[in-house]
């Protein structure tokens, strides 16, 4: 699936560029002389744009990786501090009634569930530098029960599920820019947050849910026939 | 409306500290070499920073053309007839369209619309809660995904971007409600 949205972001985009540009060349030919030097044409032409932004991401992918690797390396240590102490055990049996019926592949106190845990508690306190290391630690022990190591387990995709329409109990970045920008009342915006995240969650909880058991039961036709 | 403001300034404060406490605390009351086996968890940082490399440039390197090209406009012109159903203003659709493909991107589309439209107007209202409810779906795929090598992600994307579609109506619907 994302090698079909892929390639068409990446051929749409190109389509869309060279399709303004030409049309663009035709209708408003730039003029000679903009006020003392001419844009050069990477510049102004939309597929100029576009190749020094795919060169530009490149290099940003990278940084945001390198940048991740301190961040990372403190909170797995940790992670794995409360992991030899018994601690991320506890949690998950905390949470196991919830838990046993959203990941029903996974043993009741798997290492998987603490990790998943603090990384769901990590983005609803809005420290995202925390919940992405905890969310990959998460990853990684998912991964360990994955038959296929290819290939997405349910339990993945519930868990990104759940991660990506986080419910944030306070949107911190959100609301700090709007108190910049001289708003009256900044938090606002949490209740309508929470509520719009909630709604999130149902549906993408609901739709993995539905496609699961849809697969299970197409599984056992084929397996019968 | 202060003392909550207080109770979250508070809060963002205080939450890593406590983390902190709790874990490494716990660590030494179970009597578990805290230094060492940090140092070992720690070490997993390095390799998951360098894995999730390719996966991100990919990912990046699309949503970044895709932007470039202009398609956001065409994608607002597109879809412009659904949301004047549901009674959504037109400024904020690049803001939808943006919110699930980059967080950097969205942020500055949010930042824009406060600023022209200001941040307790419908819009700017609208605009922050789209931003503080969703997350950069297609950037947690990548590197959740790419830390652990796996290619074929099924029925991910689709589930995700239903999620966050149904979260970005939310909000507005919510928003409209309570303004």
């Amino acid at each position: 699936m994302l090698n079909h949205i892929w390639f068409w972001m990446i051929m749409l985009s190109l389509f869309v560029a060279a399709g303004t540009d030409i049309y663009n060349e035709i209708t408003a030919p730039p003029p000679m002389e903009t006020a003392g030097e001419e844009l050069s044409l990477n510049k102004r032409t939309k597929l100029g744009q576009l190749s020094d932004a795919a060169l530009e991401a490149a290099q940003t992918g990278v940084n945001i990786s390198l940048g991740l690797i301190g961040i990372m390396a403190l909170w797995l240590g940790i992670m794995k501090i409360a992991e030899e102490a018994g601690f991320i055990k506890i949690l998950a049996r905390l949470v196991a009634p919830i838990t046993r019926r959203l990941f029903p592949e996974i043993p009741e106190d798997h290492p998987s569930i603490g990790a998943m845990l603090m990384n769901i508690a990590a983005n609803m306190l809005g420290l995202s530098n925390a919940a992405t290391p905890l969310g990959l630690k998460a990853m990684e022990e998912l991964q360990k029960l994955n038959p296929d190591k290819e290939t997405a387990s349910n339990s993945m995709i519930t868990f990104l599920v759940i991660n990506t329409s986080a419910i944030t109990l306070i949107p911190a970045s959100a609301i700090a820019i709007r108190a910049s920008l001289g708003s009256v009342n900044p938090q606002q915006i949490i209740v309508p947050s929470i509520i719009a995240a909630t709604m999130a969650t149902i549906v993408g909880l609901t739709t993995v849910k539905l496609i699961q058991k849809f697969e299970k039961r197409k599984n056992r036709t084929e397996g019968e026939a | 409306m202060e003392t909550l403001r207080l109770i979250i300034d508070w809060a963002s404060v205080l939450a890593i500290p406590t983390i902190i406490l709790l874990f490494i605390g716990y660590g030494g009351y179970k009597k578990i070499p805290v230094y060492e086996v940090f140092v070992e968890g720690a070490k997993e940082g390095f390799e998951v920073g360098v894995k999730i490399i390719p996966y991100l440039v990919a990912m990046l390197m699309a949503i970044a053309m895709f932007r470039a090209s202009g398609m956001l406009d065409i994608l607002t012109w597109l879809a412009s007839p659904v949301t004047n159903l549901i009674g959504m203003a037109p400024e904020l659709l690049p803001m939808a369209l943006m919110r699930p493909l980059s967080g950097s991107g969205s942020l500055g589309v949010m930042s824009e619309l406060m600023k022209t439209f200001g941040p307790d107007s419908l819009i700017g209202f609208t605009a922050s809660t789209m931003f503080g409810s969703t997350e950069t779906t297609f950037y947690v795929l990548a590197v959740y995904f790419g830390s652990v090598g796996v290619r074929k992600t099924r029925y991910a994307a689709p589930a995700g971007l239903l999620a966050d579609a149904a979260g970005l109506i939310t909000a507005v619907l919510v928003c409209q409600l309570w303004f």
